[in-house]
């Protein structure tokens, strides 16, 4: 009866532990990108060509998803201002929700869907077919010279992107207010640099972005290392990359922006 | 990819993402945080502050002149202690005013500052003397009924 009631316990207790001692090997494994990024950064064709992957790949989805997504918000800010004859602030509302948020937050978001998940199945494929292990065999680090190049890779490209990603959105903003709504656009400009604050809003959202390129990697980088050798080992490990990375952008959003915008 | 191509692309994302950088910089924010080496602090007390925030705008004939750095409640007084930190090429007269205002109807409220005629001038940690505070919408609305509550109970 005590033997049961222990092995319903530990039973209970298993994914917790789990996941405990998964957030350590994380750690590690955190450790270990660190200690081989100068030898890894010093090749630098190698990252190189995981910005080219993860970023360059990336820019056509980021481009176009922040035009749609600034056309939207005009469209739906010029409605809401309209009411209160302060449509002139239409600027103001664009650039601030995408330089603040929506530039950094959806960007990572894309950012895990597209290239985080790639960068997982890549690296879980290499463990599948024991390339990591052959690598290791010919005395060449595997984190050296597969994981901290693609880590570095996306730490760079993200806050690009996110940058290109707000960019386009204001752009998307400023055809739908001026071209389109017919709004002033000497208004439409002015208004929106006496509102947005460069080192408030501006830098903050490229903070932001920096740590969620960081998240993103890590995780995408991690998983792909942890995952089971087998064809379904990494589908999951890449299901797993977007979604750990998409709960943990929008947290880390919840307390970053709890830092740097409270009071405001 | 050849070797060259990925230089290619990866160069031209990196002049993409820092031309849309100082896209962000230069044509959508200002640098509208005045440096602290180039401002000097004054002082203004008003009895009230209303909605009045810090990093507020200073403006001085509708130019900006310096920032709000900070308020805090004079517990002697019992006054707001709005601290001003002012671009130091501007200087006002010993008599200058400093009022609340509100830009537009529903806008943002900041600081007006009116030069006065004296020859002295206020120099760094010195107090505004004449200040309004700002006009609170409620006390305004009531104090409109309150005398038109007094006008009909007089006829």
């Amino acid at each position: 009866m005590l033997d049961y009631l222990f092995n319903a316990i530990s039973r209970f207790g298993q994914p917790f532990s789990n996941a405990i001692i998964k957030l350590g090997f994380a750690c590690r494994f955190m450790l270990a990108i660190l200690r081989h990024s100068p030898t890894s950064l010093l090749r630098f064709q190698l990252t190189m060509r995981e910005i080219w992957f993860a970023g360059v790949l990336s820019v056509l989805i980021i481009a176009i998803s922040g035009l749609f997504v600034g056309m939207v918000l005009a469209l739906q800010g010029f409605d809401t201002l309209q009411r209160f004859g302060a449509t002139e602030s239409l600027g103001v509302l664009v650039a601030l929700s995408l330089v603040r948020e929506l530039g950094p937050v959806v960007g990572a978001l894309l950012f895990a869907s597209r290239a985080g998940s790639a960068i997982t199945a890549e690296i879980g494929l290499m463990k599948a077919t024991e390339q990591l292990a052959a690598m290791e065999m010919m005395a060449v680090n595997p984190i050296a010279r597969v994981v901290a190049p693609r880590f570095w890779g996306g730490v760079i490209s993200m806050p690009l992107l996110a940058a290109m990603f707000s960019a386009m959105g204001i752009f998307g903003g400023y055809l739908i207010g001026v071209k389109l709504l017919g709004l002033d656009e000497g208004a439409f400009w002015s208004q929106m640099q006496s509102a947005v604050d460069f080192r408030q809003d501006v830098i903050n959202g490229v903070i932001k972005s920096v740590v969620f390129g960081i998240a993103i990697s890590l995780i995408a980088v991690f998983e792909g290392y942890d995952a089971p050798p087998t064809a379904e080992g990494v589908s999951g490990a890449t299901t797993r990359t977007v979604v750990t990375s998409s709960l943990v952008i929008l947290a880390l959003d919840f307390v970053l922006t709890a830092f740097m915008f409270r009071g405001i | 990819m050849k070797r060259g191509m990925i230089d290619f692309w990866v160069g031209l994302f990196a002049v993409a993402g820092i031309a849309a950088l100082l896209f962000l910089s230069l044509r959508v924010s200002s640098q509208t945080t005045l440096p602290a080496s180039d401002s000097y602090e004054l002082t203004a007390n008003f009895d009230n502050v209303g909605g009045l925030k810090v990093r507020a705008p200073v403006k001085s004939a509708g130019v900006l002149v310096g920032r709000v750095s900070s308020i805090t409640l004079d517990t002697e007084r019992y006054v707001a202690r709005v601290k001003l930190s002012m671009d130091s090429r501007y200087h006002f007269s010993k008599d200058a005013s400093a009022e609340i205002l509100t830009s537009g109807l529903l806008g943002e409220q900041y600081i007006g500052v009116t030069s006065g005629a004296d020859d002295k001038m206020l120099q760094a940690g010195n107090n505004f003397t004449i200040t309004s505070s700002a006009i609170v919408l409620e006390q305004l609305i009531s104090r409109v009924l309150f005398n038109k509550a007094e006008t009909a109970a007089e006829k």
